[in-house]
C-alpha cells in the first residue's frame, strides 16, 4: 500500500490558511444563510485529497464533528457535538513529568511555536466497527518527546485528559473513572505515524474532537487516540489505561486494529465506513502494516490485543 | 370505570400511534435523514421500540389487576404483535442492511457474541407467541396450554433487556431501568401467585 504522504506546512502559513478559511466561511454564511456552514471546505479539498489512498474518500466535516465517542461530553455519538459548547480550550498547558530530565509544564502556544504543523490524512477505525477518513493537522509526537527529554529508563508514555466536570457534563457521572488515561510503548510513541493533532480540515480542533490537542495513532482503535491532553508521563512500566481498567477482557493495552482478533461485542473482520452502505474488510493495522508491523514482530497479538 | 368498549375504541388510534415511528424511520432512512450512521441508528431505534413494547405488554397484565382498568387487557394482543413487528424489522435490518445477507458471518456472529445470542433467542421465543395469537389458536390449543406457551414472554423480556445491557459500553443506566421494571413486574406476579386465596386453603 501507498505510504501516506504529508504536506509540510510551517505553523504560520498554516495559521494564515486557517484565517483564510475562517474568512471565507464567514462570507459564505453571509451570502447564503441557508447553505450549510460546512460547505466552504469543498473549495480547497485538494490539499487533503492528494494524500489519499486510492480506496479512501474523505469524510465530510459534518460527519467528523457530529458523530463522536467522547464520553466526557456524554455517551451518545451526538452528545460531544451538542454538549461541548462551554468547553474552553485556551489557554492550555501540558504537564510533563515522570522519568524526564526536568519535569515541567509547557504552554501549548510554546509547544506549537517549536514544531512543524503538517497535514495528515488518516483512516480512523473505531473498536465499534465503524471508520472514517480524517484530514488532521498536527505534528509528530516524537517532536514533543524530544522537547520533554525523557530518561533512558522511560519505556512507556502515559497521557491524561483534562478533568473539568463543569465544562464537560459527561464527567459529572462516573461512566468511566475520570480522568481518561491512555498509554503507548515508547517505540509506538516515537513512530512517525503517531501525531498530536491540533486541527482538522484546516480548522482549530473542534471541542468535540478533542480540543485543543489530541493524540492520533492511526493503526490502533480510536479509543487509544486520547483527546484534550493535559499531562504526559514517562514511565518504566506499562501504564493503566481507561478502557482496559473498565473491561480488561474486552480492551487491551495495545488495541491494534486486527481483523483476526475478535472482540466479544463486535466482529473486527469488517467495518462500516461512515457514508458507505456496504461494509468493507478491515485491514491489518488499519492498513498501516508496512509502517508498524515491525513493532510487534515478537508479540503474540492474540494475547496482547 | 373503563369498559372493554372504551379500550376497543382506542385501538385504531393506538394502532396508528405505534405504527407511526416505523414509517417515520423508514422515510428518514430513505431520504438520508437518520444521521451519519443511518443503519446503526435504524437498528437502535427499532430495537429500543421493540423492547419498550414488550415491557408495555407485561405492564398491561399488571395494570389489569386494578379494578377500573380490568379491561385494558384487550389491548395486550395488539401491542404484543407490534412488539413482534418491531423485532422483525430490527432483525431484518441487521440481516439485510447491516450484513447484506452474509449468512456465514451472521451465524458466526449469533454464536460468538453473547449479546447477539440473547437477542436472537429472544426473537425465536417470540415466534410461537405471535403465531398463537388468534382466538382460533386459543380454542385449538385450549386456554391452559396456550397460557403456558405465553409464559415465554418472561424469558423474551429478560433476554431482550440483557441484549441491550451487554451492548452498552458504559453508563448502563437505561438498560438497568428496563431490567428493573421487568423484575418488578415479575415480582408482582410471583407475589400474586403466592398470595392467591385457593392456595391458602
Amino acid at each position: 500500500m501507498k505510504i501516506l504522504g504529508s504536506e509540510i506546512t510551517p505553523y504560520k502559513t498554516y495559521l494564515n490558511r486557517r484565517k483564510f478559511i475562517k474568512g471565507s466561511l464567514a462570507s459564505a454564511m453571509l451570502a447564503t444563510v441557508t447553505s450549510s456552514a460546512f460547505a466552504n471546505h469543498d473549495s480547497d479539498l485538494s490539499i487533503y485529497t492528494k494524500n489519499l489512498n486510492e480506496n479512501d474518500k474523505l469524510n465530510s466535516y459534518e460527519e467528523i464533528t457530529t458523530y463522536n465517542n467522547f464520553y466526557e461530553f456524554g455517551t451518545h455519538k451526538k452528545h460531544p457535538h451538542l454538549n461541548s459548547g462551554n468547553f474552553k480550550p485556551r489557554p492550555w498547558t501540558i504537564k510533563i513529568d515522570g522519568l524526564v530530565k526536568k519535569p515541567q509544564t509547557f504552554d501549548l502556544e510554546k509547544i506549537l511555536s517549536n514544531v512543524t504543523i503538517e497535514d495528515r490524512v488518516y483512516r480512523l477505525r473505531c473498536v465499534e466497527a465503524w471508520s472514517m477518513v480524517i484530514p488532521w493537522q498536527g505534528f509528530q509526537l516524537s517532536e514533543l518527546i524530544k522537547m520533554a527529554e525523557p530518561l533512558s529508563s522511560a519505556k512507556y508514555v502515559q497521557f491524561v485528559t483534562v478533568f473539568r466536570p463543569e465544562e464537560m457534563p459527561g464527567q459529572q457521572k462516573r461512566t468511566i473513572i475520570w480522568p481518561y488515561r491512555e498509554g503507548l510503548r515508547m517505540d509506538e510513541a516515537m513512530n512517525p505515524l503517531t501525531i498530536l493533532a491540533t486541527g482538522l480540515y484546516g480548522h482549530e480542533m473542534p471541542n468535540q474532537n478533542g480540543a485543543p490537542i489530541r493524540l492520533v495513532v492511526p493503526w490502533k482503535y480510536g479509543f487509544k487516540s486520547i483527546k484534550s491532553i493535559v499531562e504526559i508521563r514517562f514511565l518504566d512500566t506499562q501504564p493503566e489505561t481507561s478502557w482496559e481498567t473498565l473491561a480488561p477482557w474486552e480492551y487491551g493495552f495495545y488495541a491494534n486494529v486486527n481483523p483476526k482478533v475478535n472482540h466479544p461485542r463486535w466482529s473486527q473482520g469488517t467495518e462500516r465506513r461512515i457514508g458507505e452502505f456496504k461494509r468493507r474488510e478491515t485491514l491489518m493495522f488499519n492498513g498501516y502494516e508496512k509502517e508498524v508491523a515491525h513493532l510487534y514482530k515478537d508479540l503474540d497479538l492474540t494475547k496482547f490485543y | 370505570m373503563f369498559s372493554t368498549r372504551n379500550f376497543n375504541r382506542s385501538k385504531p388510534v393506538l394502532f396508528i400511534l405505534i405504527l407511526f415511528p416505523s414509517l417515520l424511520w423508514a422515510y428518514q432512512f430513505v431520504t438520508g435523514n437518520l444521521g451519519v450512521n443511518p443503519i446503526e441508528k435504524l437498528m437502535d431505534e427499532l430495537g429500543l421500540m421493540a423492547l419498550r413494547l414488550i415491557i408495555i405488554t407485561l405492564m398491561i397484565t399488571t395494570l389489569s389487576n386494578i379494578k377500573p382498568l380490568k379491561s385494558i387487557v384487550v389491548l395486550r394482543r395488539m401491542i404484543g404483535l407490534f412488539a413482534f413487528f418491531y423485532v422483525c424489522l430490527h432483525f431484518s435490518t441487521y440481516i439485510v442492511l447491516d450484513h447484506f445477507l452474509d449468512m456465514k458471518f451472521i451465524i458466526q456472529d449469533i454464536i460468538k457474541r453473547p449479546f447477539i445470542t440473547f437477542g436472537f433467542i429472544s426473537f425465536l421465543f417470540l415466534i410461537p407467541l405471535a403465531s398463537t395469537s388468534t382466538n382460533n389458536m386459543i380454542k385449538r390449543l385450549g386456554f391452559k396450554l396456550w397460557k403456558k406457551i405465553h409464559y415465554l414472554i418472561y424469558p423474551v423480556a429478560i433476554l431482550a433487556s440483557m441484549h441491550f445491557y451487554v451492548l452498552v459500553r458504559a453508563d448502563k443506566t437505561e438498560p438497568v431501568i428496563y431490567m428493573g421494571i421487568i423484575i418488578l413486574l415479575l415480582l408482582h406476579r410471583i407475589f400474586k401467585r403466592l398470595t392467591r386465596p385457593q392456595l391458602a386453603q
